[in-house]
């Protein structure tokens, strides 16, 4: 079967670390170690496995890291090569109890499906993001699907998961919808670790999937009198307000818009901002995870805040003389588990089904690729933000199913970075071919290459 | 020989392009035929001794006032407040007609006895003169007597312990003025008459006062209830501030000091600024080739510090001092004597070559919402009896417009630039929805205070400034501007004249009437 596979070679991810370097992200999926193949399906690890096929499997930061060959090292004792990517995953259940049926993916690959017992303490309590046994048991080290080499990942025909990993997707819910689910409980999870309450101002910082979902959840899950997204590109700009921000900045305008909305006081100036705020949000979302971001959220949350890692970092150099004097509380949060929600708790997952339900998040899929053109779906999403898109994804639906897809959003947003997208959605019709189209409103889905030609 | 007055000339086949300024560079245009173009008088001659004409002023007041010398005596509180870095513009040459008259002042009270002089620059929401400004707005000598002893001060509008609040006027509008100056024996003002709208009741009632007080003035309703600002008898503006000087008046004595100046704008270097385009000589031609040409070669911050190093030879035309009202109708009749041209009829289109500098980017940046304030706040409101472009016809308005904004002078700006125009552009809309945020912003007043920064309402006050403009207005169009931040500002932007002109038709139909203010120098249209 056909997989996009990730092998231990060294001196590729060095070449794919240079390559995006000069070229960008997403350029250094022809020299790095990642590479379509012809592999074996997995095997059944054991009791409780199942096989499954991919309807959609989405592109994450996190595999545009491996793909740049600038994942942290800290990983490395974390994944077990050679492991195919992909762990947003809706796909179709071949066998077990739900065969037959759509699944979503949990890939987090904590003691259960390792078959640990007893398991962790963070297992046990249901926090399976916080696994303490990720490199241990029946399986390779791997901490979630799509990092292991004994399960398989989702950018393939076809992978194994253990039964407590799936998530039936109800039959309203699109495809499209249901590979949101695994992003969306990420976010989710990010949002109740960042403890708003009624009154305080959050700022989410980045308008790429993740921080428009965060968007959402906050919007749905938390109560802050303020919500500030900070987007660079127009799309995202727009969708953002529509997920529930009060008020949209660009990255330039962050420390002034934030300022505005706290009625903090600038300190210093650094050319026509505030070289940092005195006061200034309560709850900082950093959905970016990159060095420039993590200062800047520290220059905008006020003393004893919370700054959240959302998006993931890798090894950063940030000046912590802030997060020091002024008690700035910084919080990780990755993956998802249990939530303490009232009136009990629940499966950030349930959450997440909710959430893309209610906010239509099945929206935010802008483009679909064929498996064998991964090179250009990887490129797409590397940029996706200048192109118009947010969430890129790999369609591994059969062509008959053609109809049963959601028609993406239409119509460029005005950005003038159409570069490819107008050839790619007109090239859409046949098998393998991408999809590709623009974030857009539900009012707008409707003028898309299928629809017409349905029509 | 005389100046010549100013005039109206009808475009023909023989009329040469016409000059345009575009911020810090120029365009010539070639006006289509039938259009007019209203050129400014000639300077007037310069008084041929200053320093006489003022000690003369001094001594001679108008209205119901004694001569300087009888109202100083030893142990007097005297304060001297004078107009700010926003006059005049460019700024003038030294010496500057401040510093001469203060000194003229200070000899005075020195003869009389008087050792408690405290100067302050009339800054009212404006942002604070650095140290260079005051010299060269004083002289080296005042500043140096005064300056280091504590003696020149500028007025903070938020300083709660150096406002005295003297009480409100029979409209209610709260008169709060710099408590020196309220409560001295005598307050003397030296001001500057640019333009009409300075001057007179306005110079304290606005320069000394908090922004509380001027708040009730400086807003919507009076500027749509000014026909012009320029015309104090038919400006709400000034009716109000002339309610607040009746009040301040009876809790200090002033002695006004009004002073005009000739419309001599730029140096010799940029003589065809001055001279109207088919006189132009040899040399002229030169001037203007070789200026512009350098000008296109230079990058545009260098373009403007060669500007903002301009020194005016403005030269002291008239001055006048005494009791404030009569002081200033008679500095009006000088003003109107530099500045007044004839203009039969209004304009279907009127349009503006906007210059690098307005009364509140002295040595800064000209904001888009500068551009703004300089094209539909003050050129359009240059008028006596109606507009020159009709209700519903169009401004054309010629300038770069960058979206730059100095973050010392004008960090509020970049925010209503950023938040208040983004949400909305109706001058009600803005006052009602977002003034009072801006206003009693404690980071914008602590700037204002400490920093060289504008008061956080003032990008409010060039909003409000336009509202007349943009009641009476069609519409506007920006030649030549960056697109984007015309767009913000809500205007239309076109590349090239003619572009805009045929924008233009599509608001006031075909072949409308054209009418280019050939400005700077100044002038005053007296529209019939």
């Amino acid at each position: 079967m056909k997989a996009v596979l990730v092998e231990r070679l060294p001196h590729r991810f060095a070449a794919a670390r240079a390559a995006s370097l000069v070229a960008g992200s997403g350029t250094g999926v022809r020299v790095g170690p990642t590479r379509l193949a012809d592999v074996e399906s997995p095997r059944l690890p054991g009791r409780g496995w199942h096989r499954i096929t991919p309807r959609l499997s989405g592109i994450c930061g996190s595999d545009l890291h491996t793909v740049d060959g600038a994942s942290s090292r800290y990983f490395e004792e974390l994944v077990s090569f050679p492991f195919v990517l992909g762990h947003e995953i809706v796909a179709d259940v071949l066998d077990g109890p739900l065969a037959g049926r759509r699944a979503v993916v949990e890939p987090v690959l904590g003691c259960l499906a390792r078959g640990i017992d007893p398991p962790c303490p963070a297992c046990a309590a249901g926090n399976k993001g916080a696994c303490e046994r990720l490199h241990l048991g029946s399986l390779a080290p791997g901490l979630q699907t799509g990092f292991c080499r004994d399960t398989g990942g989702g950018w393939s025909e076809q992978l194994v998961t253990h039964e407590s990993q799936l998530h039936a997707v109800p039959d309203e819910l699109s495809d499209e919808a249901a590979v949101l689910v695994e992003p969306t409980a990420c976010a989710l999870h990010a949002v109740l670790a960042a403890r708003v309450t009624p009154g305080d101002t959050a700022v989410v910082l980045g308008a790429g999937t993740l921080g428009l979902l965060a968007v959402a959840a906050l919007r749905r899950h938390a109560a802050p009198a303020r919500l500030l997204a900070v987007a660079k590109h127009p799309h995202q700009r727009r969708l953002a307000g529509e997920l529930g921000a009060d008020t949209v900045a660009g990255p330039d305008e962050t420390r002034r818009a934030v300022r505005r909305l706290t009625g903090a006081l600038g300190v210093g100036t650094d050319g026509d901002r505030p070289a940092r705020l005195a006061g200034g949000a309560d709850v900082v979302l950093d959905c970016v995870g990159s060095a420039d971001s993590l200062a800047e959220s520290l220059r905008i949350v006020r003393a004893g805040g919370r700054v959240v890692l959302v998006g993931m970092p890798g090894k950063v150099s940030v000046d912590l003389a802030p997060l020091w004097q002024r008690e700035i509380r910084l919080v990780g949060s990755y993956a998802y588990g249990t939530e303490a929600t009232t009136p009990s708790p629940r499966t950030t997952f349930d959450l997440a089904f909710e959430l893309v339900a209610a906010a239509d998040l099945g929206r935010l899929v802008s483009a679909r690729y064929a498996l064998d053109r991964h090179e250009e779906a990887l490129r797409h999403a590397a940029a996706a933000g200048r192109r118009g898109a947010v969430k890129v994804v790999f369609d591994l639906r059969r062509p008959d199913e053609a109809w049963r897809r959601r028609p993406l959003p239409a119509g460029p947003t005005g950005d003038g970075t159409g570069d490819g997208d107008g050839d790619e959605a007109t090239d859409g019709a046949g098998p393998g071919a991408p999809e590709a189209g623009r974030a857009g409103s539900p009012g707008r889905r409707g003028a898309t290459v299928n629809d017409k030609e349905r029509a | 020989m005389s100046p010549r007055p100013g005039f109206v000339l009808e475009v023909d086949r023989s009329t040469p392009p016409t000059l345009f300024w575009h911020g810090e560079g120029f365009r010539l245009e070639r006006l289509p035929e039938g259009s007019r173009v209203i050129y400014p008088p000639e300077p007037l001659p310069a008084l041929d001794d200053p320093d006489a004409a003022i000690a003369h002023a001094l001594e001679h007041p108008f209205g119901d006032s004694a001569p300087l010398s009888a109202l100083l005596f030893p142990g007097m509180r005297l304060t001297i407040a004078f107009d700010d870095v926003s006059l005049p513009l460019p700024p003038m040459r030294a010496p500057d007609v401040r510093g001469r008259v203060i000194e003229a002042v200070l000899d005075a009270a020195a003869a009389a006895g008087v050792d408690d002089v405290v100067l302050i620059a009339a800054l009212a929401l404006h942002r604070r003169m650095t140290d260079d400004e005051l010299r060269h707005a004083l002289g080296q000598r005042v500043f140096d007597a005064f300056a280091p002893n504590g003696l020149l001060v500028q007025h903070d509008a938020e300083d709660p312990d150096n406002i005295a609040r003297l009480g409100e006027t029979e409209e209610g509008e709260l008169v709060a003025l710099n408590r020196r100056a309220a409560e001295s024996d005598l307050l003397v003002y030296v001001n500057i008459n640019l333009v009409a709208m300075d001057g007179g009741h306005k110079s304290v009632a606005t320069g000394l006062a908090s922004y509380d007080s001027i708040k009730h003035h400086h807003n919507v309703r009076t500027m749509q209830h000014s026909r012009s600002f320029m015309d104090r008898h038919h400006s709400a503006l000034h009716t109000s501030n002339w309610r607040m000087g009746h009040l301040v008046a009876e809790h200090v004595k002033i002695f006004q000091i009004e002073t005009t100046l000739n419309t001599d704008t730029f140096p010799s270097s940029f003589g065809f600024l001055q001279r109207r385009e088919w006189e132009w000589t040899l040399r002229d031609r030169v001037g203007f080739e070789a200026t512009r040409s350098a000008l296109e070669r230079t990058p545009a911050r260098l373009a403007r510090q060669i500007f903002h190093s301009v020194r005016a030879p403005h030269a002291l035309a008239s001055i006048q001092a005494g009791e404030v009202e009569a002081v200033h109708e008679e500095t009006l009749a000088n003003v109107h004597r530099q500045q007044l041209v004839e203009v039969h009829g209004q304009t279907d289109v009127v349009t503006m070559g906007l210059p690098y500098i307005s009364p509140y980017n002295v040595n800064s940046i000209m904001n888009p919402i500068l551009v703004a304030c300089l094209g539909l706040g003050y050129l359009f409101n240059l008028y006596r009896g109606k507009p020159v472009v009709r209700e519903g016809g169009v401004a054309i308005l010629s300038h770069p417009t960058p979206w730059a904004f100095h973050p010392v002078h004008h960090p509020s700006y970049i925010d209503f630039f950023e938040q208040v125009l983004a949400d909305t552009t109706d001058p009600i809309e803005v006052e009602k929805r977002y003034e009072e945020q801006y206003a009693r912003d404690p980071w914008y007043i602590h700037l204002y205070r400490t920093s060289n920064a504008y008061h956080g309402v003032h990008p409010f006050y060039m909003w409000y400034w336009c509202a007349h403009a943009l009641d009476h207005l069609g519409q506007v169009i920006v030649v030549g501007g960056d697109r984007a931040a015309v767009r913000r500002l809500g205007f239309k932007p076109a590349t090239t004249l003619a572009d805009a002109l045929e924008m233009a038709e599509d608001v006031v139909g075909r072949s409308p009437t054209i009418t280019h203010l050939h400005t700077p120098p100044l002038f005053l249209a007296d529209v019939r």
